[in-house]
């Protein structure tokens, strides 16, 4: 997604307000933007606790500051400042973490973004949008030029095949139809289960829901229609089980008085074999490769 | 207002009264670095600052040098001064992010007002906007590693507009900044991050009009030598002063002593 998160941003230079700052990274992907940006593109250097509190004082100074940085390094390291100089103020910077869950394969667990999301979503007002398809990455980057909020993009691949044909983003949608269950999946995890699910007929798959902006409020009432006839429910992440979709969903259908006779929540399980390898290879031992969720709602 | 009048005197002696009356009715601590402080923000406040200039106080635990500074100029009014520290208060023990306009942000946990103001003065040069940013440290929160960040960041853009002021009191939370983690000489590690750095007395109002007001092609950094609890013969230079409330034997000799100034 970083190429189209480039071009997407490419067409915002014009907008006076936008300030990039990146801790250092970048490389093949965002040359053009600082080149088209002069200025207004700062590379802070290796420094993200500053890079957080320089674009705090940014957007005080009622600037649309970007800030870019392989996931963990752009959420984890610089919580504090995002927590009191960020949220605290509640000031529209965007936070960008490339490489969500596993993305940054075989580099090993320093470089993996398993709790993001769910720790992000505890501070006041940050929304966190997690897009699935680079198509999602066109809608998203105008939107996040506007918004009144602190928010998080979390940038992983996008997976989906060329030949189909994503519907415009929005924070719940339907991929496939089936009569399996329902799977819901958070954003790019969606892509190689719609591949996978596209090639089965209606009745011998699940219905797949894909979500890509939390937190969530309400479900789509279709899909909670959907959910009480399939009576089979199935969400899956490439996250922590701790403030996971999984435990939002979960919570949401108890108090909505939701009761189905089958729920189960995959997630990323850490390094359960403490070896490394390529983000399939840490899904597959999670169990998050779309044959193995299939398996997982079909028996 | 001219620092050499007798009215900057008067002025100055009825905020430190209003200062340690405010700690006193609340209870309160943190008085110490709070009165180590207050002459560098009245000469600030009082002197210096222009409508389009950004005050940052790193030290957020200053909050109610803070507090009587703006208080004195007008922007915080007597009933919210009364309301420090209680119930309901927009006034809490270290700034709030939002009620009070002059606040500009949030501060408490150390080591992130210097980032903040690298910022706003950032912001202002990519505008083209006018102000400076004065930003208030402790001696102390020199020890967290994102300041460092930060000086390395405005040094770098040379963001001139920058003026960092640091209360050099010598006491931290748990004994002296020597004994602690040892940065002394301050002001050379300054100098070799390309600020101009000048190293005076943080009570004397005429040195401190005098070193705030200056511009430099660079970015400045004002080294203010205090005492710790200034003014109050038992608080000076004495670390519990960082934590304890005023008994009210105390606060009665505190306010002869201020008094009698």
């Amino acid at each position: 997604m970083r190429v189209a998160f480039s071009s997407a941003l490419l067409k915002s230079v014009a907008i006076p307000e936008f300030i990039f700052l990146t801790g250092d990274l970048g490389f093949n992907a965002l040359e053009s933007l600082r080149e088209e940006m002069g200025e207004r593109f700062i590379n802070v250097g290796v420094a993200e606790q500053n890079m957080v509190g320089v674009a705090a004082g940014l957007a005080k100074e009622a600037l649309r500051p970007w800030i870019y940085s392989i996931a963990p390094f752009v959420y984890a390291r610089p919580f504090e400042q995002i927590r009191n100089d960020i949220c605290n103020h509640h000031l529209p910077v965007i936070i960008v973490g490339n490489g969500g869950g596993y993305g940054y394969g075989v580099m090993g667990a320093t470089h993996h973004a398993l709790e993001d999301y769910g720790i992000l979503l505890t501070l006041p007002s940050l929304e966190v949008y997690i897009p699935a398809f680079d198509e999602d990455i066109e809608f998203l980057v105008p939107l996040l030029m506007r918004t009144t909020n602190p928010s998080y993009l979390r940038l992983g691949l996008s997976e989906k095949p060329k030949e189909l044909v994503a519907t415009k983003f929005e924070p719940f949608r339907k991929l496939v139809h089936g009569t399996k269950g329902v799977i819901i999946a958070v954003g790019p995890l969606a892509g190689g289960l719609w591949k996978l699910l596209s090639s089965l007929p209606d009745d011998q798959r699940p219905s797949l829901w894909v979500v890509c902006k939390l937190p969530f409020v309400e479900l789509p009432e279709a899909l909670i229609q959907e959910i009480k006839i399939a009576n089979r429910l199935l969400s899956v992440e490439e996250h922590t089980k701790q403030g996971g979709f999984g435990q939002m969903l979960g919570n949401y259908l108890f108090q909505k008085g939701v009761s189905i006779s089958w729920y189960r929540s995959k997630y990323a399980l850490g390094y359960p074999s403490k070896r490394y390898g390529s983000q399939r290879f840490h899904r597959q031992e999670s169990g998050l490769l779309p044959e193995q969720l299939l398996q997982e709602i079909l028996n | 207002m001219n620092v050499h009048s007798p009215q900057f005197k008067e002025l100055r002696k009825k905020c430190f009264l209003r200062l340690l009356t405010m700690h006193y009715q609340s209870k309160v601590g943190h008085l110490g670095g709070n009165l180590s402080c207050l002459d560098i923000l009245l000469v600030l406040y009082h002197t210096i600052l222009k409508p389009e200039d950004v005050v940052v106080l790193s030290k957020g635990h200053s909050a109610g040098a803070l507090y009587i500074a703006l208080w004195s100029v007008g922007l915080i009014t007597d009933e919210q001064l009364e309301q420090f520290h209680k119930d309901n208060t927009l006034l809490s023990g270290h700034p709030p992010a939002s009620g009070i306009p002059a606040i500009a942000f949030a501060t408490g946990s150390l080591g992130h007002g210097v980032g903040l103001a690298a910022g706003v003065a950032l912001g202002k040069r990519l505008k083209k906007s006018p102000g400076r940013v004065f930003c208030l440290t402790s001696d102390g929160e020199w020890n967290e590693g994102s300041n460092w960040e930060s000086l390395i960041f405005i040094q770098h853009q040379v963001l001139n507009q920058i003026c960092l002021i640091v209360d050099l009191n010598g006491l931290q939370g748990f004994g002296s900044t020597n004994e602690i983690a040892n940065l002394h000489p301050l002001d050379e590690k300054f100098k070799v991050f390309n600020m101009e750095t000048v190293t005076i007395d943080g009570h004397d109002a005429q040195e401190l009009n005098r070193e705030l007001d200056k511009l430099s092609e660079k970015p400045r950094s004002i080294i203010a030598r205090t005492r710790k609890g200034s003014g109050v013969s038992f608080m000076e230079n004495r670390m519990e002063w960082h934590y304890l409330p005023l008994t009210e034997d105390q606060y009665n000799q505190a306010i002869q002593e201020i008094s009698l100034q």
